[in-house]
């Protein structure tokens, strides 16, 4: 049972990183890309429909063909790409920031402090999946792009929170903590310049699946009704399609596969990056 | 004890999050134009408001006069004092005691009085809508035990070979195809173009309208099931006790089912437990694309109606159940390895 990692020397990532890894990578950079620039890929306009092509199968003009209001569906996915890296990278960022801080704290301080912040955390952990975001996205009536950054936010935090306590704690007995503060450094400077940079990896592993959950959960929620309103997302057009699928299997086809290679990317991204940087998780075993 | 702890603060942050509820959830769930008197009835159904009698010339006034605050009753004459003038208001209750009645509630299983249709309460409605979901759910639980545990296990045994790259595939594929887009995808190919399979809203009950449902939400579970299978049957095929097993002359498929499998069987107890959750907010989506009875569809409807009994009812038994689950896992470990104790 010789773990991969091990032989490894120090490379940069990019070289540690497998095929499938680079793969994904480039996917990801791909989307970004659609996503920041979106209005000059676009076929057509946002707003732009064509009347006289309503639920239009596939063509030269319209690629993806076209939705009930004959609105083009590539022009709706490419401007989708935008939610999507949008809600996905803000809502791990956030997460991140508040796991990073609150777990920090709860671990390297401990005592009561880490007993309190663990049972609200177990609070958090133990509404499933997107339960909680759909009940806080209920009580914003109008769901919006910064009700369901801020709901799924809200949601993912505390998972961040008891990987970087579960880290710092380990983390914290080692010799260089011991004499960062044997040479009189405070606390917060210990936790934040000297710990919390020798955990990122497992965290940077988990913000990149983090990335594919929120893109999914968005979708989930735009598909269930209660995504942001008015811009095109992938759930919600998905969810458009799905109401036409008998007539035009296209629409509900092309926004899911969106989603799907996206999602893909992510998880080859992660996977990969959870073998280059975390050498404590064992995925494969020499045989 | 510390599901107790749990359970207590799901219900106080879904308590706290639906009051948060910005206007007025009486004129949402009954409409602009209902009559002030229903609108009074609900409030107080809903424990917004309560009745407070206000004697003149007695002394006691009602400690908060917020905009609710309205006359209900005013006549001579009132218990204390036969002179004096009785006024009846209601007055909008404390939010402690809003949050005590809400624990009376939860307590004894009511969820509180549906108010909209006199007498139903919310438990009613969820114990509708219950064995639709059950069903759904068991469903899935089983195409992704009957997926993923055998294929996982066939991989380890022959890892890297063909058999372990297609199930490696496989689930690859469960964890990125989102359920709904699945959903849509399978009821294209398996109802519309191959006819073999109902379409949903079609009147047929029974297994064969289970089955795309259940694959549905099930395939993203087998794939996780399938790569934990694998790698922790990996790990335990080569502890020292199982080669200790074969060299005793236990044949080989004892010595998985026996001694192997059995241990491996803990971290898929533990994905189980974990991912269960996934499996109830998964229902949501299902029951909507299949067009299902269920917890789900309960959900969506109240959000819709703006009716907050049923949505928090809603997420307080999806939840509650995810609790209880999440601690049958732990009692189930010891079952499954003695070796771990709670103390």
């Amino acid at each position: 049972m010789t773990r991969e990692t091990d032989e490894q020397t120090r490379e940069g990532i990019v070289e540690q990183l497998g095929g499938l890894a680079r793969f994904g990578g480039a996917v990801v950079v791909l989307v970004v890309l659609v996503a920041i620039f979106a209005p000059w890929i676009a076929p057509y306009e946002l707003g732009h429909v064509d009347v006289t092509q309503q639920l239009a199968p596939p063509s030269a003009e319209h690629w993806l063909g076209t939705d009930q209001s004959g609105a083009d569906l590539l022009t709706q996915i490419i401007y989708g790409t935008r939610v999507a890296v949008l809600v996905g990278f803000s809502v791990v960022g956030i997460c991140t920031t508040v796991g990073i801080v609150v777990g920090g704290i709860s671990g390297y301080v401990g005592g009561w402090l880490d007993e309190a912040i663990m049972r609200v955390i177990d609070m958090m952990m133990a509404f499933p999946g997107i339960l909680l975001a759909i009940l806080l996205i209920f009580i914003t009536q109008e769901p919006s792009l910064l009700a369901v950054i801020g709901a799924l936010s809200a949601t993912n935090w505390a998972g961040y929170a008891r990987l970087v306590r579960g880290e710092v704690l380990s983390e914290r007995e080692r010799t260089y903590v011991e004499a960062g503060r044997a040479i009189g450094y405070g606390g917060p400077r210990l936790l934040f310049r000297e710990v919390i940079p020798n955990i990122l990896a497992p965290v940077i592993v988990q913000a990149t699946f983090g990335v594919a959950g929120a893109i999914l959960a968005e979708a989930s929620l735009s598909f269930l009704g209660l995504g942001p309103q008015n811009i095109p997302s992938w759930g919600a057009l998905l969810d458009q399609g799905a109401t036409y699928f008998l007539l035009t299997p296209h629409l509900a086809l092309f926004p899911g596969l969106a989603i799907m290679i996206t999602i893909l990317g992510l998880n080859f991204l992660g996977d990969g990056l959870r073998d280059a940087l975390d050498p404590r998780a064992v995925t494969k075993y020499e045989t | 004890m510390t599901s107790l702890i749990v359970i207590f603060g799901v219900v106080t942050i879904v308590f706290f999050v639906v009051r948060a509820v910005p206007g007025d959830p009486v004129a949402s769930i009954l409409g602009e134009q209902a009559l002030e008197v229903d609108k009074r009835r609900l409030r107080q159904c809903m424990n917004l408001t309560h009745e407070e009698s206000l004697c003149f010339g007695s002394g006691r006034a009602p400690r908060n006069f917020a905009p609710t605050t309205e006359i209900v009753d005013l006549q001579a004459g009132c218990p204390v004092n036969p002179e004096g003038l009785q006024l009846t208001l209601s007055v909008p209750t404390s939010t402690w005691t809003q949050y005590t009645h809400f624990w009376g509630d939860v307590l004894d299983g009511s969820f509180g009085e549906l108010c909209g249709e006199r007498g139903v309460t919310v438990a009613d409605k969820l114990v509708e809508n219950i064995p639709a979901t059950v069903r759904l759910a068991l469903a899935s639980l089983a195409v992704a035990l009957l997926i993923g545990i055998p294929l996982g296990i066939l991989a380890a045994l022959r890892p890297y070979s063909w058999i372990d790259n297609a199930s490696a595939f496989l689930a690859l594929l469960g964890i990125s195809i989102p359920n709904f887009w699945l959903g849509p995808m399978l009821l294209i190919l398996f109802s519309l173009t191959l006819r073999m399979l109902p379409n949903p809203g079609a009147e047929v009950t029974g297994l064969s309208a289970l089955i795309l449902p259940a694959v549905t939400l099930g395939s993203a579970l087998s794939a996780k099931l399938m790569r934990m299978m694998r790698s922790s049957m990996l790990e335990v095929l080569h502890l020292d006790y199982i080669r200790t097993a074969r060299s005793k002359g236990t044949p080989r498929w004892r010595v998985l089912v026996k001694h192997a499998l059995r241990n491996a069987m803990i971290p898929i107890v533990t994905i189980l437990g974990l991912q269960f959750g996934a499996l109830l907010t998964g229902a949501i989506i299902v029951e909507k694309i299949f067009a299902r009875p269920g917890i789900g569809t309960l959900l969506l409807e109240g959000i819709q109606k703006r009716n907050y009994m049923i949505v928090q009812g809603c997420v307080l038994f999806i939840s509650m159940t995810y609790v209880l689950v999440n601690l049958l896992t732990d009692l189930l470990y010891g079952w499954i390895d003695p070796r771990i104790r709670y103390d």
